[in-house]
């Protein structure tokens, strides 16, 4: 999402779930669809069987997507963007980049700053004690005097942005990408020759990633490099094309709209940092004003969503006179994600951990320190509907869990929560569609929904600070609890909310006499919001999903009346019910489609019309120019990403943080520069010489994270954790089919089964073998799959520059035969 | 009247027991089997309780006949070993079965009839056990393969129906030549039964002090 | 372990079915196809079984594969085979769902002792009927696919239903109604296979010159049909057979067998009646009682 957002103005996949069937070619990189989505990936076996779609599959191992994939080809785990810059580069050099959308549509011809550089691995401005680029004014256009970037139409400027780009990927030749991915240059070929078949607005390609691509020190620029891609081919905004992320939950979008980073508010708003002390100051650096004639910059509406969302948080408590209770919000020093929990927990700075939704010692990187953490906390609060690792993190189940209760004095609370079926409520899916599901069974014994257990506590929160006071009691005592039954808010009643209402009569703008919503209705859209306290909306993209018609999430009409895959009345699409995010590149700058297969919004003279919602104003015409990259504001999305990305405005290469070889481009900077490492893990980092050996970790299709080893029938058919390797390594260490191995890492050592297969080979690096493992994620002490060693317990503490996302998919490892765990028959 | 010598000793009681639990068993079998052998005579399943127990109870009837079999031939397996006199005994098979035994050779306590059903039903049941052994699915499924399974039920089927045929012509040897039955109710045989069926054992049993 | 089925019987094990009531609609055979191409290989289809059919599979352990379950087993029905077929530099992965065909001349039904454990409908699946089952394992070695599995527990027969309680109310069965990827379609015979031409038409035209269907005429075809990417060499697809048919040992076992040993019976009571009604008893005489007393008389003198 931190990736897209940057280029293209929002954070999601831009088409949806039933639009793959469009596709002509699916690029399946970074993720492994059909293990780890088997339901979305129904919509590639349509594209296969019925639009002819080829299907690439570009990945460590031989995954079950590439068991019905037209094209496999191999690549080292955490070389992407070397060999999606190679991609790049092919497109260009052979021309086959879609010149007409590229020029219109992309920042291509914007003039990049005199400056800005990228020498020895490093861009412009990079600051090495803070390991960071601190100064990033480089990293921008040339203005003019008006405020409005400064273009080259005839792109003859060696500083236009995409020669810049061309420049930037031309190191990233077949033969380096061989050198560095260890992909054969002919399968490389390949692949670029099948992508570049999409370069004319007649074909598209969909490209499917997951944690693939997010779990590396590079994640947000691995996404980036192929939303770059897609830009190059055209294929943004048309049907069968985007860059669509599978998210792993079937709520993970949801969660993300409503603030997953720590740093973020619902509907991508971001919270004050401390020096924006005020709330002048923090509008003052969102303005969003336009940086191109004409153009549409809808974030300019900033102040609409955060005061509508105010007076959804506090009420009456925000006013004008108190600018809206921004003082109420807290201001980060910097950002509280699990990364930094977990390392404050192991330093001692933390007392207790609130841990819901979470199995934070399977799901963080580096159990031990997890482990080490959690033992220094005074008090533990788990609420799941589950038995966790995290709950148990305190007793000892042998090797798996090598702990000594007596010696760890956390107090543990365990809130039984409800499951997904024994309450209703919403699902946001992968494609952002909102979904109502309805409850089918009460939960067991004194089991309450998550609403319910925040509700209680909020409730004797609330009542003590009234009692007791506190330093600053004002947030809490105000937060807005307008619901019938405080201490059982309605799923609806919150989705209502969150949508929003009219909190006094608003009158029509086109003719004042008239009424367009009276006090208490709920919102029909996002555009009727105000910055003048009169709506409230907890979660502006939101809007419009709970209308005066009713509850939209709850539509279930399948029909499809373009044949295209839209189905506008099921369930309800955010932004404004779209389908397809940008859609008004699906028609030239003119406004016909760019061809007739493609068709899907085109200008009929008055108005945009198509089957899906237009993502653009709805009547302006062609000849304005304004961009279909409404968000941004240039109108056009971003080759050169400006500021917006830490690590960068082109994506580059770096190894993982363990480093299998010195980076072949530049040696001195192997690594992510700005990669996030805490100081107390400098040293949890692997070297080639002890650990030779390429790990990837990953799911597999018949397990849902560390859940269903809870459930009987997904741990008959997937029992047991295994390492997979290949045949190559596993001779070479006199390994055979369910041997116990041992794996280490710098960070630890766990022991699994061997599974040799072939569809491990060794992947040829810098001309010398390297042998990649594969290591399933889900296995644990807790459940009824078999017991094993937590596979956290190998992976390192590292996170992505932009996301702190952790890097799971790519670390070094050391592999030997060894005895069965003491609790563990020998076989099976 | 005539002159009768007593009853001359041919089985002893433990010999007879050891017979009579093996054509018990043998009965059951082929009864059970025959049931499970052929769809028109099912109904045979009703005589032990059902197809369930039929099938269960078939294999371990199969080991009381082993062994009560293997009794019978350590019992008798020297007195059944082949000489010239049966050969001619064999060659004369048309008239013995034309009731005319003028002129045959002198037998032992066993003629070639009796000798060919002896080692015909121990090969036969050797080949039922080891057969039915690779059938017994309860316990012994695993050990062998599917294919096997398959030749050893051909080879089950067709030993049985030997087996059969060979108990068929047992019984009626014994319903045909009259006098045979005492042998086995009451271990006894009259003199002049001994004298024309099995002289030279007739000489050897009253030439014993 | 089905249900009471509110089919019509084509075949039943050991017994006759009585034909159909003049101008009775013949019902339409049905079919399973399982598209191998499409086949992702998630298991759907396996835990959709267990949860249908109520199945309790205990939990096992690994085995360094995919399969898992390692066999068929009473209680899983369905199980996904991994094969991992190299040839030159490419890999196929070919997983295949295995359960049972529903051989149009199915070998279990044949092998059946017991009237009505086994029946066809006349919809063409091939039903297992508890009840009547005696568990004498005949099936397995009637099957020349290998899948019935006898409980050591219940000592009766199990394998896949197709879901004849899903069907015989219009529904597909559970697996096909699972899976993501419609990788398992199911209809009528005639359009299952119309659908498969097409498959393998795509197949054909990326490459797999030998994409063919799998209803082998040795069993008369089956009602679970396979698209497979190699039809000209199913045992690539763990060990499907290349041409199955109900062993020759089995038809001996099952055909001729039965009708000749019954007559060799009744061929020797009758020749030992006819011997006995012709030629007599065969009796001691008094002379040789006399000639008995005689020797024993002289040899104990």
């Amino acid at each position: 999402m931190a990736s897209l957002a940057p280029t293209f103005g929002r954070g999601a996949m831009t088409n949806s779930w039933n639009d793959i069937k469009n596709a002509d070619v699916v690029l399946i990189m970074g993720g492994n669809a059909a293990e780890a989505h088997p339901c979305g990936f129904k919509w590639v076996t349509e594209a296969k069987a019925n639009n002819g779609a080829k299907l690439v599959v570009v990945d460590p191992r031989f995954t079950r997507s590439a068991a019905v994939s037209d094209l496999y080809a191999p690549i080292r785990p955490g070389t992407d963007i070397a060999f999606l810059s190679g991609v790049m580069r092919y497109l260009m050099g052979n021309g086959k980049i879609h010149q007409e959308y590229v020029k219109a549509y992309t920042n291509a011809s914007y003039i990049v700053k005199e400056g800005f550089k990228f020498e020895d691995g490093l861009f412009a401005g990079y600051d090495a004690a803070r390991k960071s680029y601190v100064d990033r004014s480089t990293w921008d256009y040339e203005f003019d005097e008006q405020g409005m970037a400064k273009v080259d139409e005839t792109l003859q400027n060696p500083r236009c942005a995409i020669n810049l780009l061309k420049a930037h990927v031309e190191r990233y030749t077949p033969e380096m990408v061989e050198r560095i991915c260890g992909t054969p240059r002919e399968k490389f070929l390949k692949v670029c020759e099948l992508i570049a078949t999409t370069a004319n607005g007649e074909r598209s390609m969909t490209s499917l990633y997951a944690l693939g691509w997010t779990q590396h020190t590079t994640g947000a620029q691995n996404i980036r490099s192929m939303a770059m891609i897609q830009l190059l081919l055209g294929n943004m905004g048309i049907p069968g094309g985007g860059v669509n992320a599978l998210r792993g939950h079937s709520n993970v979008q949801g969660i993300t709209d409503l603030a997953l980073l720590s740093t973020s508010t619902p509907g991508y708003l971001v919270l004050p940092t401390e020096k924006e002390t005020t709330f002048a100051d923090y509008m003052k650096a969102r303005a969003f004003k336009p940086i191109r004639p004409g153009q549409t910059s809808f974030w300019q509406n900033y102040g609409k969503f955060f005061v509508s969302q105010q007076k959804s948080l506090f009420g009456n408590a925000a006013t004008k006179d108190n600018d809206w209770a921004y003082d109420y919000l807290p201001k980060f020093d910097t950002a509280y994600d699990v990364l930094k929990i977990i390392d404050m927990m192991a330093g001692g700075q933390m007392n207790g951990l609130f841990c819901q939704g979470l199995n934070v010692m399977m799901a963080g990187p580096n159990k031990t320190k997890i482990h080490r953490g959690l033992s220094k906390l005074k008090w533990l609060v788990v609420v799941d509907p589950l038995q966790t690792e995290t709950a148990r993190f305190w007793e000892n189940h042998g090797e798996f869990n090598d702990a000594d209760p007596k010696a760890i004095q956390t107090e543990v609370f365990q809130l039984p929560a409800t499951a997904y079926a024994e309450d209703e409520g919403s699902y946001t899916n992968s494609s952002r569609v909102i979904q109502w599901h309805w409850k089918a069974v009460d939960g067991p014994g004194e089991s309450r929904s998550d609403i319910e257990i925040i509700a209680d506590l909020h409730g004797r929160l609330r009542a003590l600070y009234k009692k007791d006071g506190g330093a600053f009691p004002d947030p809490i005592v105000n937060t807005s609890w307008a619901y019938a039954k405080p201490a059982h808010p309605e799923p609806v009643e919150l989705l209502k909310e969150l949508n929003g209402y009219a909190l006094e009569d608003l009158p029509d703008p086109a003719d004042p006499t008239k009424l367009m919503l009276k006090a208490g209705q709920l919102l029909p859209g996002f555009a009727v919001m105000r910055d003048d306290g009169k709506t409230s909306g907890g979660c502006w993209i939101y809007t419009g999903v709970y209308t005066e018609a009713g509850n939209m999430a709850m539509r279930r009409d399948a029909s499809d009346p373009t044949g295209l895959g839209i189905h506008p009345n099921w369930g309800f699409s955010w932004p404004a019910n779209r389908r397809i995010l940008y859609n008004r590149a699906s028609a030239d700058p003119a406004g016909k489609a760019w061809s007739e297969r493609k068709k899907y919004i085109t200008w009929n003279g008055s108005r945009w019309v198509g089957g899906d919602v237009p993502d653009y104003a709805p009547t302006v015409a062609p000849d304005k120019s304004v961009g279909p990259f409404i968000m941004n504001q240039e109108g056009t999305a971003r080759l050169f990403s400006r500021t917006a990305m830490p690590d960068g405005p082109f994506p580059e290469h770096y190894e993982p943080m363990d480093a299998y070889i010195a980076n072949p481009l530049h040696p001195k900077v192997t690594t992510n520069p700005v990669a996030r490492v805490f100081a107390a893990d400098a040293k949890s980092f692997g070297t080639p010489d002890k650990f030779p050996i390429v790990a990837t970790s990953y799911r597999l299709a018949e397990h849902f994270h560390y859940w269903t080893k809870n459930v009987h029938d997904n741990a008959v058919v997937q029992p047991e954790m295994f390492v997979e390797m290949g045949e190559r390594l596993a001779k070479a260490k006199g390994i055979k089919n369910g041997d116990w191995v041992e794996v280490s890492s710098q960070r630890g050592m766990i022991k699994a089964k061997a599974s040799v297969s072939k569809r491990f080979r060794p992947i040829m690096v810098d001309g010398k073998p390297c042998d990649v493992i594969g290591l399933p994620i889900h296995f644990g002490f807790v459940g009824l799959a078999r017991k094993s060693y937590p596979l956290n317990t190998l992976t390192p503490p590292v996170g992505d520059a932009s996301t702190n996302t952790p890097e799971y998919k790519a670390f070094l490892v050391d592999v030997k035969k060894t005895t069965p765990p003491a609790s563990q028959p020998a076989v099976a | 009247m005539s002159q009768h010598i007593k009853p001359v000793s041919r089985y002893t009681t433990a010999a007879r027991i050891n017979h009579w639990v093996t054509a018990v068993s043998l009965i059951l079998l082929a009864l059970s089997g025959m049931a499970l052998f052929h769809p028109s005579l099912y109904f045979l399943t009703y005589l032990f309780g059902g197809g369930q127990i039929t099938r269960a109870i078939h294999p371990w009837i199969g080991v009381v006949l082993a062994i009560s079999f293997l009794g019978l031939f350590l019992r008798f397996f020297t007195l059944n070993f082949w000489n010239r006199d049966d050969t001619v005994w064999m060659k004369n098979l048309g008239s013995v079965i034309n009731n005319k035994e003028e002129g045959l050779p002198e037998l032992g306590k066993y003629n070639a009839g009796q000798k060919l059903v002896f080692w015909g039903q121990s090969i036969l049941i050797l080949l039922l056990l080891g057969s039915g052994f690779v059938l017994w699915d309860t316990y012994f499924a695993a050990y062998t393969t599917i294919d096997q399974k398959r030749l050893s039920a051909v080879i089950h089927a067709l030993c049985a129906i030997g087996a059969i045929l060979i108990w068929i012509v047992h019984v009626y040897a014994a319903i045909w030549v009259k006098g045979t039955m005492s042998a086995m109710t009451r271990g006894s045989v009259s003199g002049g039964w001994a004298w024309k069926h099995h002289r030279k054992w007739f000489r050897q049993e009253v030439g014993k002090p | 372990m089905s249900v009471m089925q509110a089919l019509d019987l084509r075949r039943r094990s050991a017994s006759s079915v009585p034909p159909p009531p003049a101008g009775a609609k013949a019902a339409v055979p049905v079919a399973k196809l399982i598209d191998v191409s499409k086949c992702i290989g998630c298991k759907a289809c396996q835990t959709a079984c267990l949860e249908w059919n109520q199945l309790d599979q205990p939990i096992g352990y690994t085995d360094g594969t995919y399969n898992n379950p390692t066999d068929l087993t009473t209680a899983s029905w369905t199980v996904m085979r991994y094969t991992e077929y190299e040839h030159g530099d490419d890999l196929e992965w070919l997983i295949r769902k295995d359960g049972c065909m529903h051989c149009d001349d199915p070998g279990c039904l044949k092998a059946c002792p017991a009237p009505g454990a086994i029946v066809q409908y006349t919809n063409g699946i091939v039903d297992f009927i508890s009840d009547n089952c005696i568990g004498c394992g005949y099936c397995v070695k009637g099957c020349p696919f290998n899948i019935p599995r006898i409980s050591q527990v219940t000592s009766k027969a199990y394998k896949c239903t197709l879901c004849s309680d899903r069907v015989v109310v219009g529904q597909a069965p559970a697996c096909a109604k699972a899976c993501p990827t419609q990788a398992i379609y199911f209809g009528t015979k005639d359009d299952m296979i119309a659908h498969a031409g097409k498959r393998i038409t795509d197949l054909k035209s990326r490459g797999y010159q030998n994409a063919g269907l799998y209803n082998p005429p040795g069993v008369n075809g089956t009602h679970v049909m396979y698209v497979l990417q190699h039809a000209d060499k199913p045992s690539l697809y763990a060990g499907l057979p290349d041409n199955p048919h109900i062993s020759p040992l089995v038809g001996i076992w099952k055909g001729v067998m039965k009708p000749l040993s019954l007559a060799a019976i009744a061929f020797a009571g009758a020749f030992g009646f006819m011997h006995y009604v012709t030629k007599g008893p065969n009796r001691v005489t008094e002379h040789d009682e006399e000639k008995a007393a005689e020797v024993a008389g002289s040899d104990r003198a």
